[in-house]
């Protein structure tokens, strides 16, 4: 690509920008969801195809686009510029990048936590200490980043013990399989595939450290309170579809067959990384978790770790910078400047009928 | 006067060459007040002020965890590479293009096969060079070549190929070898093609680069942009970009005041 047509590519980025509007606060009736493949989102795309997306939309009297994104980090850096009211991420990732960019977000589902579905792998080495002094492949800044920052400090070393190489996520796999990488941080379905190679052993995962990664659906918290239905439609196809999706049924087989397929495995293969994530498929199971205290110790060790890597913006003079609303109205950092927001109020709607 | 044949003046041409430039910035300036103005804490289009501030971060002031200045030492791992890999292929160049012009012989064994590697779109060979050639340095700078060298060698080739026969003839008429011939006659009237011709890959050979960057790295210009991309930090985006094009102009300045300085005809050649 020659200069100019860069410049020209940059410039036509930039007015595509100026024409975007940030979401205005009202009142309306069409929404737009976005996903990315993981195995905790796989429910809203089989939710989509199979009709219960509509049923759900139908009921109260909306329309939900539900749009799946090849590229995690482009759904949310969408739905931060505004084009989308909601999305899925991570816990992590819903404070350091829409909360961290100035979008008031409210977290409507708990889905579920990694409890296996991330780990630290190393190429001949049998525990974790043995990582030291060793380049660790992954993608920086992420979830595997945060993992392994907690896995170092289970063995008292530090980020300083080991370097670290910004590696992508569709690259693992193979870059596993060079002489050079020797360790390598990242998440299923990669993990599963790497674990199989020779040499390859997992010495910490996530479920060493339980409930500490969370998969959300997050709103915008404006568009959600002028459009408390939007939520409650959200609510009601998440738990129609994970319902499904666990039930001991032909019906139940075929969903997670179809998820799996989706998502470039196949049933037995889905059921493995499904094994690794502990699914809240009963509302009221979310209500608890989302309700306990740990929630908020949580919060605190991923806010600490953002802050550490100066992930809160610029000129974040603490973690207290952004504000964390946990339920009960419990805020961890600023009150004046709360942008993440837990609730149980859906889920616990699901929980009682009410939906 | 008809329009064809109103030409500017010298004041007039270096207004008109801003205008775009100004009409650019006060669009981006205006849409960052407005989309500041809904919300404060917007990346998208950050104001001048916040890029000036990261600027001063990324280029004045060493980084806490490594001491490094981020700016100086990526440029200089993302230069590096760059000169590696345009290095190689320039010598490849030189070499192949040259014996491909001259000898019908080589040119009958590699004319076909440099055709054909030319036209392999480089970055789909990405993954392979990677499980090839390790997440290093080499894979990087052999993707720049791969890139690069096979055009360079093709045009070096016919421009030899366009040399005047009669000056060849000539110079067997004076008795010159095959050797001579090549060092004394081709190659000087080759090698501002050459230079040209580089001048104009610099741009694929950057696309090469931050493509090989963006995949695994830990220093780099593309490395720090799709870094920083997950968290829409535009702030720090912007002065990457427009100091990797302030970067590549230098260079095709730099390359053609280099030819003019070496090889002073060519511009006659050219009837400049």
């Amino acid at each position: 690509m020659s200069i100019r047509r860069r410049t020209l590519l940059a410039t036509l980025a930039t007015l595509g920008a100026l024409s975007m509007t940030p979401a205005l606060a009202q009142a309306k009736t069409d929404f737009k969801v976005a996903w990315s493949i993981y195995v905790g989102w796989m429910p809203w795309g089989y939710a989509s195809d199979a009709g219960i997306v509509k049923k759900w939309a139908d009921k109260y009297g909306i329309t939900i686009e539900v749009t799946q994104f090849n590229d995690y980090v482009e759904s949310m850096n969408q739905y931060t510029a505004g084009a989308y009211d909601a999305v899925t991420l991570t816990n992590m990732d819903g404070l350091s990048i829409p909360a961290a960019g100035g979008v008031d977000t409210t977290a409507v589902i708990v889905g579920d936590f990694s409890a296996g579905n991330d780990a630290v792998i190393l190429k001949d080495g049998a525990a974790l200490a043995d990582i030291k002094g060793r380049d660790v492949n992954l993608v920086e800044f992420s979830v595997s980043h945060y993992l392994l920052a907690r896995a170092l400090d289970s063995v008292g070393m530090s980020e300083a013990d080991v370097k670290v190489v910004n590696t992508a996520d569709p690259d693992m796999v193979g870059a596993f399989q060079t002489p050079d990488v020797t360790a390598m941080v990242t998440w299923n379905p990669m993990v599963s595939e790497i674990k199989a190679l020779p040499g390859a052993t997992s010495v910490f995962d996530s479920s060493q450290i339980p409930g500490e990664i969370i998969d959300l659906m997050v709103a915008n918290t404006t568009v959600l309170a002028d459009n408390p239905d939007f939520g409650k439609a959200l609510a009601g196809i998440w738990y129609e579809t994970v319902t499904l999706m666990v039930s001991d049924t032909p019906e139940g087989a075929a969903a997670r067959a179809a998820m799996g397929a989706a998502s470039g495995t196949d049933q037995a293969g889905f059921e493995a990384q499904l094994a690794a994530t502990k699914l809240f498929d009963k509302p009221a199971d979310a209500v608890a978790f989302t309700t306990s205290p740990d929630l908020g110790k949580t919060m605190d060790l991923v806010r600490t770790f953002l802050f550490d890597k100066g992930l809160l913006g610029s000129g974040a003079a603490s973690a207290d910078v952004i504000g964390i609303e946990l339920p009960g109205g419990v805020v961890l950092g600023d009150e004046a400047n709360v942008k993440l927001r837990f609730t149980d109020t859906y889920m616990k709607m699901a929980a009682d009928g009410a939906l | 006067m008809r329009l064809i044949n109103i030409k500017p003046g010298r004041g007039t041409q270096v207004i008109l060459a801003c205008v775009p430039f100004v009409l650019l910035a006060l669009a981006y300036v205006i849409g960052s007040a407005l989309r500041l103005a809904e919300n404060s804490n917007d990346k998208l289009l950050p104001a001048l002020s916040t890029m000036a501030q990261t600027i001063n971060t990324m280029a004045f002031t060493p980084d806490k965890r490594t001491g490094e200045y981020l700016l100086w030492s990526d440029t200089l791992a993302s230069l590096g590479r760059l000169a590696a890999g345009l290095g190689i292929s320039t010598a490849l160049a030189l070499i192949l293009g040259l014996l491909t012009g001259i000898l019908p012989v080589v040119r009958a064994l590699m004319s076909p096969f440099v055709a054909f590697v030319s036209m392999v779109p480089p970055l789909a060979l990405l993954p392979v060079l990677f499980i090839v050639l390790g997440l290093g340095e080499v894979s990087k700078i052999a993707l720049i070549v791969i890139g690069v060298a096979p055009i360079l060698i093709r045009d070096l080739c016919l421009t030899a190929m366009a040399l005047p026969r009669e000056q060849i003839v000539k110079a067997e008429t004076l008795s010159a070898s095959t050797w001579l011939i090549a060092i004394r006659v081709v190659l000087p009237q080759v090698l501002p093609r050459l230079i040209d011709s580089l001048r104009l890959q610099l741009g694929p050979a950057f696309l090469f680069l931050i493509a090989a960057e963006a995949i695994s790295a830990d220093s780099g210009l593309g490395y720090r942009i799709f870094l920083v991309r997950r968290y829409l930090s535009m702030d720090v985006i912007f002065p990457y970009v427009a100091w990797i094009t302030l970067l590549a102009v230098l260079m095709d300045v730099g390359l053609n005041a280099l030819r003019r300085r070496v090889f002073p005809w060519s511009d006659l050649e050219r009837g400049q």
